[in-house]
């Protein structure tokens, strides 16, 4: 930036360092607020590094898990590699809050959450590690609390942790 | 630095089918390097979707999600020309968002 001398150019130009400033500070706050609104629920560090479904149920605060026709699970019977395994869940039933997939003996239970809206259909397909042959579980939470599972075993020849 | 999202959504009705694939190592922390050391685990941990700017899918992930997360989906009521947008947050608080207009 060149000065030629004029205090009133050198007035403006701080001036306008201010209002650059002030309105970068404005939209901090503004985009701070909108993580806050839109963020439906903070990341659940506790259920990711609980060691066991058990821990996990609990730091997620679900009540007791009930078997049911209604959720269906897609996995493979046999994974060759346990880094990759495609995983399908869904339900037919309405008002699906929160979806989980879950392996029982990864070194952490708990591999995704998903919290859902209407606006999206309660059927996911992801990826997902898996250490060992294992249950994997998938798990539906309805508006009304009830929580609901399918549960199958994928025999995985290779790990897909260490390596 | 991050690599793009891909994002392809496809709509058919009222409907459309999304597919995601971001692109991250998602290192579980239970790797070791070629010196025998343990890879610190580094992760997403948190992406969100948003439909047109709303707010229509959260997942969470822990260190079981596969390298490159994937996911696939269907979103209602969202029409061609619609935009959807993959924001993601990784364990060391690094971000990236995409977007894609609905086919």
């Amino acid at each position: 930036m060149k000065n030629d001398g004029s205090p009133f150019e050198a007035h403006s130009t701080l001036l306008d360092r201010r209002d650059a400033l002030r309105a970068v500070a404005a939209l901090g706050v503004l985009l701070l607020a909108c993580g806050y609104s839109t963020q439906a629920q903070a990341y659940n560090k506790a259920a990711f590094d609980a060691r066991s479904l058990q821990d996990a149920t609990r730091a997620l605060s679900l009540g007791a898990w009930s078997e049911s026709r209604e959720v269906n699970l897609t996995v493979p019977d046999v994974a060759e590699n346990g880094a990759a395994v495609s995983v399908s869940l869904g339900t037919s039933l309405p008002q699906v809050r929160q979806m989980l997939v879950l392996v029982d003996k990864n070194p952490t239970p708990l591999a995704a959450r998903f919290v859902l809206t209407d606006a999206v259909e309660p059927q996911f397909s992801t990826r997902i590690r898996m250490a060992e042959t294992a249950q994997v579980y998938a798990v539906v939470i309805l508006a009304d609390g009830r929580v609901l599972f399918a549960r199958k075993e994928v025999k995985v020849t290779l790990s897909g942790c260490g390596g | 630095m991050t690599e793009a999202t891909r994002i392809r959504a496809q709509s058919s009705g009222d409907k459309a089918q999304v597919r995601v694939l971001m692109s991250h190592e998602m290192e579980n922390g239970q790797r070791k390097d070629a010196a025998g050391k343990l890879v610190p685990a580094w992760f997403i941990q948190e992406a969100d979707i948003t439909l047109n700017g709303k707010l229509v899918l959260s997942l969470e992930c822990g260190t079981a999600v596969s390298r490159n997360p994937f996911l696939v989906f269907t979103l209602r009521g969202a029409r061609a020309g619609d935009k959807v947008a993959v924001s993601w947050r990784d364990t060391k608080g690094v971000s990236r968002t995409d977007e894609a207009l609905v086919l």
